[in-house]
């Protein structure tokens, strides 16, 4: 304040001509600021915002040609729903695996990079592979593998299962969450190596020198520091898991055994009879679900993490 | 101690071992059976895909999974290139609808990355986060407000339904920024002091430090698109407009042998992208870090 008050002294009072210069700087310099990003804040709001808000429009009221309000009667349509219901819990189900599978599985592989053995950038590449590799082209090897018929069943056959067909089974998800994993891991483990690197090595060489055994230092040590990582890579799993939709039409088609009907399937077949009111009802449903998931897990890291960021 | 050491590297060379043959099989798998004669492929196979209904001979009730081919043959490559050209179709659709996302994506996003990183205040902080939920939005909460633009735009059913969403995603203005915002601020300032207008900033100085961002990006992008299944499959019901991304599941059990060589015509673009520009790629994912800040 004092300082400010010193800088005013030396430089005199702003005369009105210098006050309509700032201004006109200040104008500029939002208008310029529009000009790049305008593009992008108007392709946002034409393709997402104000849809999204006639979304929710739609989701209030009886029908498009019967515009009466209706309070939330669609949602309580919807969750009583029972085709919803089986692809809500599929797709709840699916997730609750996956995610956790897909962290603790990246994680594993990043750690098994991070120590001195050879071929080392080999092995990066190869397990980064699979995401470049588009699902539509490796379905073909998964039927083989899981079929009645197939290459899993001979082995399961060894220690005395009877042969199944894998996406005709209650056990149709362990396929899916497979070719899941498959694809995801590799992507998961950059992050996670990016972020082991940047652990402060005199933190890990004073545990050496402390003699800490590799079970702590990872548990008190390393895992506070992922610990974002680790919110960053359950959130992107999270949403890669809500496309798994992607690998069960291409494993099956558009109407899979019940075990692999997901909320994408759902949505699928409401818009093939142009049901606005449940769509809309179950995107805003949706949107509102992945909002608190985000939120918690924010919530979470912050609690967690706190003390190493900063 | 120095033993115990060895045993360690050992088993966890070996578990790499283990993962490397899991991820790759597949992949290689489908570049190797490409190679097959229909015959072969028949013999192999013909148990899953049901060619002996068709009337075909095969030899095995069982499965037999074949890494090398007995005898190395084109055929299938021949009939994809010049016997099917439905398949090519489908490839040409799968470029027009990618290509121009990936240009379109990456020029309106380094426009807004650049406005992001320039100018900064408790607005644009709350805009550029309310871009992060938007990108974390899953299909079920994005594809119905596409389809009603769609619709009222009149361009439902045609590429622009897919191309126009995907040229304003916000994932490459997330990420892009992220990486903009490392370009030091004092190389903006002091071309600012010495009069460059925010164009010539964002042309010379911006884009040329970011241009291993815009690759990498760039690569993210493709290979997210190249892969598509719920866009075509809502915005685009045309079937002769599809992308071989959705069209590949469709070829029939008859043509199993012709599949894998589609499949593996289908991976060329990515794998090519892999290998020229793993480095990029692993930059691009690992800048993400956290999707704060």
């Amino acid at each position: 304040m004092a300082r400010k008050a010193r800088l005013k002294e030396i430089r005199g009072p702003i005369t009105a001509n210098e006050r309509a210069e700032g201004v006109l700087l200040k104008l500029k310099d939002a208008l310029s600021s529009l000009l790049f990003s305008g593009p992008s804040f108007i392709g946002v709001l034409i393709f997402f915002i104000v849809p999204f808000g006639v979304v929710v429009y739609y989701s209030l009221i009886r029908s498009s040609l019967n515009p009466e309000f209706v309070g939330l009667d669609n949602y309580l349509n919807l969750i009583k729903n029972s085709t919803f219901q089986t692809a809500a819990r599929n797709t709840a189900i699916f997730s609750a695996t996956a995610v956790p599978l897909a962290v603790v599985l990246s994680l594993v592989l990043a750690l098994l990079l991070d120590t001195r053995i050879p071929l080392k950038s080999q092995f990066r590449t190869f397990f980064l592979s699979p995401m470049m590799v588009p699902v539509a082209s490796i379905v073909l090897i998964w039927q083989v593998l899981f079929n009645q018929n197939g290459v899993v069943n001979d082995v399961t056959a060894l220690f005395g299962a009877e042969a199944i067909d894998w996406f005709k089974s209650d056990h149709a998800p362990l396929v899916v969450i497979l070719l899941f994993l498959w694809k995801n891991l590799g992507y998961n483990m950059i992050l996670f190596m990016s972020a082991l690197a940047n652990i402060p090595t005199e933190l890990l060489e004073v545990a050496d020198v402390e003699g800490a055994s590799p079970l702590y230092k990872f548990f008190a040590i390393k895992l506070r520091y992922l610990s974002p990582t680790v919110l960053f890579v359950a959130i992107l799993s999270l949403i890669n898991s809500f496309k798994v939709f992607r690998e069960v039409y291409l494993l099956t088609g558009n109407y899979p055994f019940d075990s692999l009907y997901t909320l994408q399937h759902f949505m699928n077949n409401m818009f093939k009879s142009l049901d606005y009111q449940k769509l809309s009802a179950a995107a805003v449903m949706m949107a509102i679900v992945m909002v608190v998931i985000i939120a918690v897990l924010f919530i979470v890291e912050d609690w967690f993490g706190k003390d190493v960021e900063g | 101690m120095k033993k115990k050491h060895y045993i360690g590297r050992a088993i966890t060379f070996i578990a790499c071992l283990i993962f490397a043959f899991a991820f790759l099989m597949p992949t290689v798998l489908t570049i190797t059976n490409s190679f097959m004669t229909e015959t072969e492929i028949d013999a192999n196979y013909g148990a899953v895909f049901g060619t002996a209904n068709t009337g075909k001979t095969y030899v095995s009730e069982k499965v037999n999974l074949k890494f090398i081919p007995d005898k190395v043959s084109f055929s299938q490559y021949i009939t994809v290139l010049f016997k099917s050209p439905d398949y090519l179709f489908k490839f040409w659709n799968s470029v027009i609808l990618v290509v121009p996302i990936v240009f379109l994506q990456l020029g309106i996003a380094s426009l807004a990355a650049y406005g992001f990183t320039r100018w900064r205040g408790k607005i644009r902080a709350a805009i550029f986060f309310f871009y992060v939920i938007l990108m974390l939005m899953p299909y079920q909460v994005t594809l119905v407000p596409n389809y009603l633009v769609s619709d009222w735009l009149g361009i439902i059913n045609t590429r622009s339904a897919i191309i126009l969403p995907g040229a304003v995603a916000p994932f490459s203005v997330f990420l892009l920024t992220k990486f903009m915002r490392r370009v030091p601020y004092s190389l903006i300032e002091a071309a600012k002091i010495d009069g460059a207008s925010e164009w010539h900033v964002f042309t010379k100085i911006c884009l040329p430090q970011c241009r291993a961002a815009l690759f990498s990006i760039a690569i993210l992008v493709f290979i997210d698109y190249w892969n598509m299944v719920e866009q075509p499959l809502i915005l685009l019901a045309d079937e002769t407009q599809q992308p071989l991304s959705v069209f590949l599941s469709k070829i029939n059990a008859g043509e199993v042998g012709l599949a894998f060589a589609v499949a593996t015509i289908y991976m060329v673009p990515t794998l090519l992208l892999f290998l020229g520009g793993e480095e990029y790629l692993v930059e691009g994912i690992a800048h993400q870090g956290s999707v704060k800040g």
